[in-house]
C-alpha cells in the first residue's frame, strides 16, 4: 500500500476535465432524442392508436428488458453486420442513438403516468371551451404533466451522463476512456478512478442544484 | 334558437336521460331543477359531447348534431358554439386568472394576442377580478374561481351558456358574489341553461323552469307556474322539499 499521490491526481483533473464537453454532449443529445421519443410515446399510450401501439408497447418493454450494454453492443457491433449501411457509424453516434432508445423508454412511461395524473376536470375543461385533442394535450395537461414528471427526468439525465461511461466499451474516448488511458500508462489505478468519479460526482451535484431551480420555476402555478 | 329532440342517455342498465326534448329561443334564460341523480348534469355534458349521447339530435343556430353520425368536427363546432360553467370550476391549473380567459380566444377562435387579452381585461374589471389578473388559480378562492370561470365562458360569446350547479362546490360565504356576477350575465340576455338548486335565484332570472325527474322532463313553464302552482305531484313533492 502506497500514500495517495496527490500531484498526479492534481494533474489529471484538466486532462479529464477536458473530457467533459464530450461526456455532457452526448447526454444532452440523447435526452433531446429521449424527451421527444418519450412525449410522442407516452401521448400515444394514452391515446392508445391501435397498432401503433403494439409497436410502442414491444419497443418499450425491449429497451427496459434488456441492459444498455448488450443495446450498445448490439447497435455498434451487431447492426451493422446485417445492415451494411450502418457500418460507417462511430462509437460516439451510435452511444448517442443507444442512450436515446434506452433512456426514452423509461421516460415514456414517467410522463404517461403523469399524463394519466393530471385532472379529468383539465381535459374536459379544455374540450368544452372547444380546443382539439392536440392542443387539450400540449397546451393543458402536458404542461401539468412536466411538472409532475420533471423530477423523475432529471433523476433519468443524470443517470444518463453517469451511462455515457458505457461509451469507453466502443472504443469512444470520453471522461471515463481518457482515464483509462491514462491510468494504464501510470498505474495509478485508484487515484485516476478516483478523480473521474469525483469529477462525475461534481457534474451530478451541479444538474441536482439546477433542477432545484426547475422545480421552484415550475411550481409557481401551484405556489400560494 | 337551440332545439333538442330526442337526447337519451344510458350507463349500462340505467337510462339517464330518456328522451329529452327542449326548445331554447335566443336569449332566453332556461332554469332546470329537480332531486338529485336525475339527469340534469348529464343532460348538460351531452349538449356538448362531454359525455356522448346515445341517440338524439341537438339543434344550435344553423347546425345540426344527430348522436348517430356526429362526426368528431361536428361536435368541434357544436363546442365552440356552446360555454360551460363547472361545478368545480376546472379553471386551468397552469394557466393565471387572465389566460384562463384568453386561452381559448387565441387557440381556438385565432385572435391576435392583443384583441385577447383586452377582451380579458375587461371582463376581469368585470367580474371585479382586475387585481388577480396574473394570480393562478390555486391561489384564488372558490369564488374568485368560479367568477373566472364565468369570465372565461363569457369571453366565448358563444350561442348558448351551459352552466351546471355553479354555486354547489362553494363554501356559502362565495355563495352570493357568485349568483351576483351570473345576474349580470342573464341581465345581458345571454342564452343560458343553468342546472341549479337555488330556487329563489332561479325564480329571479329564469324566463322559464324546466323540472327533470327519472331522466326526463316533468314539467316546464315560468317561474310563476311552476314554482306556484306546480301542476306535477312529483314537482310539487320536490319543491315542499327544497323549501
Amino acid at each position: 500500500m502506497h500514500g495517495l499521490n496527490i500531484d498526479y491526481m492534481l494533474g489529471l483533473v484538466p486532462v479529464i476535465l477536458g473530457y467533459v464537453p464530450l461526456t455532457i454532449g452526448m447526454a444532452l443529445a440523447a435526452m433531446v432524442g429521449a424527451l421527444l421519443l418519450a412525449c410522442l410515446m407516452a401521448v400515444e399510450r394514452v391515446m392508445r392508436v391501435p397498432v401503433l401501439d403494439q409497436f410502442v408497447q414491444l419497443f418499450i418493454s425491449f429497451f427496459r428488458g434488456t441492459p444498455l450494454l448488450v443495446q450498445l453492443f448490439l447497435f455498434y457491433y451487431g447492426l451493422p453486420q446485417i445492415l451494411p449501411v450502418l457500418s460507417g457509424i462511430n462509437g460516439v453516434t451510435a452511444a448517442i442513438i443507444g442512450l436515446t432508445l434506452h433512456f426514452s423508454a423509461y421516460m415514456a412511461e414517467s410522463i404517461r403516468a403523469a399524463i394519466l395524473g393530471v385532472d379529468r376536470s383539465q381535459w374536459e375543461a379544455a374540450q368544452a371551451v372547444g380546443m382539439t385533442q392536440a392542443q387539450s394535450m400540449r397546451r393543458i395537461v402536458l404542461p401539468q404533466a412536466a411538472r409532475v414528471a420533471a423530477p423523475t427526468l432529471v433523476n433519468y439525465f443524470i443517470d444518463m451522463i453517469k451511462s455515457t461511461s458505457l461509451a469507453f466499451t466502443l472504443g469512444v474516448t470520453e471522461m471515463m476512456g481518457a482515464t483509462q488511458k491514462e491510468a494504464a500508462g501510470s498505474f495509478l489505478y485508484f487515484e485516476a478512478f478516483l478523480v473521474v468519479a469525483v469529477l462525475y460526482w461534481a457534474i451530478v451535484e451541479t444538474l441536482a442544484f439546477l433542477q432545484r431551480l426547475l422545480e421552484r420555476h415550475l411550481n409557481k402555478a401551484i405556489a400560494r | 334558437m337551440i332545439t333538442i329532440r330526442g337526447l337519451t342517455k344510458r350507463y349500462g342498465a340505467n337510462t339517464v336521460l330518456d328522451g329529452i326534448n327542449l326548445g331554447i329561443a335566443a336569449g332566453e334564460r332556461v332554469a332546470i331543477i329537480g332531486p338529485s341523480g336525475t339527469g340534469k348534469s348529464t343532460l348538460l355534458r351531452c349538449l356538448n359531447y362531454l359525455d356522448r349521447p346515445d341517440s338524439g339530435v341537438i339543434g344550435i343556430g344553423d347546425l345540426t348534431v344527430d348522436a348517430a353520425s356526429a362526426s368528431s368536427a361536428q361536435i368541434l363546432a357544436l363546442r365552440r358554439r356552446t360555454a360551460f360553467v363547472f361545478q368545480n370550476y376546472a379553471l386551468f391549473a397552469n394557466k393565471t386568472a387572465r389566460d384562463n380567459i384568453t386561452e381559448a380566444l387565441i387557440t381556438v377562435q385565432r385572435k391576435p394576442r392583443a384583441e385577447a387579452e383586452a377582451r380579458a381585461d375587461d371582463i376581469l374589471h368585470e367580474i371585479g377580478l382586475s387585481d388577480k389578473s396574473a394570480s393562478y388559480p390555486a391561489a384564488l378562492s372558490g369564488g374568485q374561481q368560479q367568477r373566472v370561470g364565468i369570465g372565461r365562458a363569457m369571453a366565448l360569446d358563444a350561442a348558448l351558456m351551459l352552466l351546471d350547479e355553479p354555486t354547489s362546490a362553494l363554501d356559502p360565504e362565495w355563495v352570493g358574489e357568485v349568483l351576483d356576477l351570473m345576474r349580470r350575465v342573464a341581465e345581458r340576455r345571454q342564452t343560458m341553461l343553468i342546472v341549479t338548486h337555488e330556487m329563489q335565484f332561479a325564480r329571479e332570472i329564469a324566463d322559464r323552469i324546466v323540472f327533470m325527474d327519472g331522466g326526463r322532463i316533468v314539467e316546464e313553464g315560468t317561474p310563476a307556474q311552476i314554482f306556484d302552482a306546480p301542476q306535477d305531484v312529483r314537482t310539487a313533492n320536490f319543491l315542499r322539499r327544497v323549501r
